[in-house]
């Protein structure tokens, strides 16, 4: 009965202690997160560690969640923030890298760039603002512009603005390449 | 035909990787013991990993150098930057050749680090409750910042001077308006002069710069031009106006202001703090070594009242210099010769302390500053940049200015730089080579230094009777909305005693052919007089006062070309060529050199004649 039971029903139930409806709901949901956090963060390992932190938080933030929307856009939701803050952190933790001499950063980098064998196109997102990085990972997701703009709590118009920027910004890049 | 998007969605689709499942296990372990752990105790749920997870130091290293996995230019550069910076040493043009042998600094500390993290909480705790920001402040948050692109490496492969992780103030191009539309246009003022140094060193180094480097107005605003001195007040303007060189439909009007020059003999004592980056990455031939060189130009120009402090920041900051007079030469080359580069950047405390040391030097009449030298690494133990514009803007309002100076390239953050002296109504200038030191330190010091005006606003009224379309050239970093024109809590640029600042408008009068089309049903409102372009209006607060004044100009149809002008607008052009525009159809670089050679004029200390061997070098390498 129980696996019929629809994902924000049992976020409702885990929000009020159930431990089983919370084993199921992210049993469930861990697979789509996952796919989320790789295309929000654009590496595995960077994925992985984003999923780590959203699920060792998501007990204190799921108690605070009321039904007021669907538990994959309030999941997104959370998703999304988790990632600005860990990309605030890398910022803050590169800057404090600077001291270990870039060369050597730079050399460890390449190598690990070279494993990861990314094109450019996975690069490319690195170069976007935050918020086009986060649309464009909603929207690369399968989401539609109505339900990205939901998840940013933004307007369905400005999703489709800044998904026109992205194009822009990845164009210029390609151009920019040949 | 599939676009961008497209391919970069099937790119993460067929990239995509199933979870780890040992992790995707350990992750939901983690969860449901935290939720039960949770329900256990609701009062005390276990924290979340705010700090970073050091699985022992090895996991912390990694870790860390996964952070800087997003500066895509910074990683693709790599292999060749290592190798790229021993061949392009020999070449570098200036800076004494007793640095050269040095290699760039592998350093691995980790006391540095630890202590690195330390500051960037504290912080956080320290700034929790931000001064008020200026409204300017947003407007440069929302700067579009242009990381660099492997695409640079395939243009130059050969000569990469550094690993490159700058950073660009840019904008999109200023589009063009209809007059019927929007006749207003508004902008600050700029007498910033770093985009054209930039554009210089990457010519020089025999590669075009990166398009968002290039600023078109902090490249007309580079050269000195002959416009009159005001007779009464802080400003004189100077309007012009000539046949557009790259379209015979348009017209060049030229609005200039030309700043007093209040008597040098009788200028106030001053005093200076020079905060200077000693970290790591400063040691190379054109960063601490020219530093220092430029500073010992500059001494020369002060005055025995004058007072000179000096602070440097590195791992830690601290005070090398304590106030001393500026007749006391030796004392302060001393200090000077003992700065060696070394350790991470903690610019934040070093900001501090300078300010402090500026209050301690404060006295009534004096005009203190702080002079920010760096390569733009001003990073570790800033964990929000807007903080640290608060805390400058809230300085400036108490009196003290921050003016930057760049050195050296590769991880020159232009855009941080350009933000702080915005905020500190000081000038952002990079200084690349001896000879730009004596320009900006020397010739033009008394501008640098002392202020005649802040919040400079521009705006222009077009008469749609006349003028059909028009387009600023450049100044995309410093438009203003309409409204910010009259309000004083508006931030805007400042101007320096003498400094000059130099906007064109690109005009297509009425009856000729125009780039958009008429609307049909638009209401006509044509019945501006017919002798009159449109109306100027210039607003700016004299130094210490909260209200501005107003200056009104009506622009005459009838403005003729003259020699400052023409040579402005080869210098437009060139940077429109750089930045690859598509406005300027047939014209080209030969065309540029073409122009400046005949309005060169004087040119005393061989500013254009610079320019012209840059447009040639730009010609030739574009072929």
């Amino acid at each position: 009965m129980r696996m019929n039971t629809g994902d924000t029903e049992l976020a409702m139930a885990a929000a009020g202690g159930d431990a089983k409806a919370f084993a199921i709901l992210l049993e469930r949901s861990y697979d789509r997160l996952f796919g989320l956090c790789f295309r929000l963060m654009g590496s595995r390992a960077e994925a992985e560690d984003l999923c780590q932190d959203i699920c060792a938080a998501l007990p204190t933030k799921l108690a605070r969640f009321e039904g007021g929307s669907q538990f994959s856009t309030w999941l997104y939701r959370v998703a999304v923030n988790a990632a600005h803050d860990r990309r605030r952190r890398a910022v803050t933790r590169a800057k404090a890298s600077q001291g270990w001499g870039d060369w050597e950063v730079n050399r460890t980098e390449v190598n690990k760039e070279q494993a990861d064998a990314q094109d450019w196109l996975m690069q490319a997102i690195g170069t976007l603002p935050d918020d086009l990085r986060d649309t464009v990972a909603l929207v690369m997701d399968e989401m539609n512009h109505r339900e990205a703009g939901a998840v940013l709590g933004v307007s369905e118009g400005t999703v489709s603005w800044r998904m026109s920027e992205v194009k822009k910004h990845l164009k210029a890049i390609k151009e920019s390449e040949q | 035909m599939s676009d961008e998007f497209d391919d970069l969605k099937r790119a993460f689709d067929s990239a995509m990787p199933a979870p780890d499942a040992a992790k995707r296990a350990a992750n939901l372990a983690l969860a449901q013991e935290n939720f039960a752990a949770l329900q256990g105790s609701p009062s005390a749920p276990r924290p979340i990993s705010d700090a970073p997870k050091m699985g022992g130091f090895g996991k912390g290293l990694r870790t860390m150098f996964d952070a800087l996995s997003s500066k895509a230019g910074l990683t693709a550069t790599t292999a060749l930057a290592a190798f790229g910076l021993v061949m392009v040493l020999p070449v570098l043009q200036y800076g004494p050749p007793d640095v050269f042998t040095q290699e760039p600094a592998v350093m691995i500390e980790a006391p540095i680090m630890e202590q690195a993290e330390d500051f960037a909480v504290g912080a956080i705790a320290q700034d929790a409750v931000p001064a008020p920001a200026p409204r300017m402040m947003s407007k440069q948050a929302n700067r579009t910042r242009v990381a660099p692109t492997a695409g640079l490496v395939a243009d130059a492969p050969m000569i990469m001077p550094e690993a490159n992780t700058e950073a660009f103030a840019s904008a999109p191009e200023n589009s063009l308006k209809v007059t019927s539309e929007t006749p207003v246009s508004t902008f600050s003022v700029d007498v910033d002069t770093a985009s054209y140094a930039i554009v210089r060193a990457s010519l020089m180094n025999g590669q075009f710069p990166q398009k968002a480097a290039v600023r078109i107005e902090e490249m007309v605003n580079y050269f000195p031009y002959d416009y009159a001195a005001p007779e009464s007040g802080a400003f004189a303007t100077s309007l012009a106006m000539m046949q557009t060189p790259w379209n015979e439909n348009t017209q060049l009007l030229r609005i200039a202001l030309q700043g007093e020059m209040p008597e040098i003999e009788a200028r106030p004592p001053l005093n200076l703090v020079f905060l200077i980056d000693t970290s790591g990455s400063m040691n190379q031939p054109n960063k601490l070594p020219l530093l220092k060189q430029s500073l010992r130009l500059m001494l020369g120009q002060l005055r025995a009242q004058d007072q000179v402090a000096i602070v440097a920041y590195a791992g830690s900051a601290g005070q090398v210099l304590e106030p001393t007079a500026a007749s006391e030469r030796d004392v302060i080359l001393g200090a000077l010769d003992r700065l060696a580069a070394g350790g991470g950047t903690n610019g934040q405390a070093g900001l501090r302390q300078a300010y402090a040391l500026a209050d301690q030097m404060q006295e009534e009449g004096d005009v203190s500053r702080v002079l920010l030298a760096t390569d733009g690494d001003f990073n570790v133990g800033l964990s929000n940049p807007d903080t640290l514009k608060d805390y400058i803007a809230e300085k400036r309002d108490s009196g003290t200015f921050l003016s930057v100076l760049g050195f050296g390239r590769g991880n020159l953050d232009d855009a941080t730089m350009q933000a702080l002296a915005q905020n500190g109504n000081g000038q952002a200038s990079y200084i690349d080579s001896l000879p730009e030191a004596q320009k900006v330190l020397v010739d033009q010091l008394t501008g640098v230094l002392f202020p005649i005006a802040s919040d400079v606003k521009v705006q222009v009224e077009f008469n749609p009777a006349t003028v059909a379309e028009y387009r600023l050239i450049g100044y995309e970093t410093r438009a203003l909305a309409r409204e910010d024109f009259n309000n004083d809590k508006v931030d805007a640029g400042d101007i320096g005693a003498g400094h000059q600042v130099t906007a064109l408008y690109e005009i297509t009068p009425v009856g000729n052919e125009t780039q958009v089309d008429a609307l049909r049903y638009s209401a006509e409102t044509s019945d501006g007089p017919n002798d009159e372009l449109g109306f100027f209006k210039l607003r700016y607060k004299a130094p210490g006062q909260a209200e501005s004044q107003l200056i009104e100009k009506a622009i005459s149809t009838t403005l003729a070309p003259d020699r400052e002008l023409e040579f402005a607008a080869a210098i437009s052009g060139f940077g429109e060529l750089l930045r690859g525009s598509e406005r300027l159809g047939v014209w080209n670089y030969s065309d540029a050199v073409s122009i400046a050679t005949a309005s060169r004029g004087e040119d005393t200390f061989g500013y254009r004649a610079e320019a012209i061997r840059l447009m040639r070098l730009a010609a030739s390498l574009s072929e």
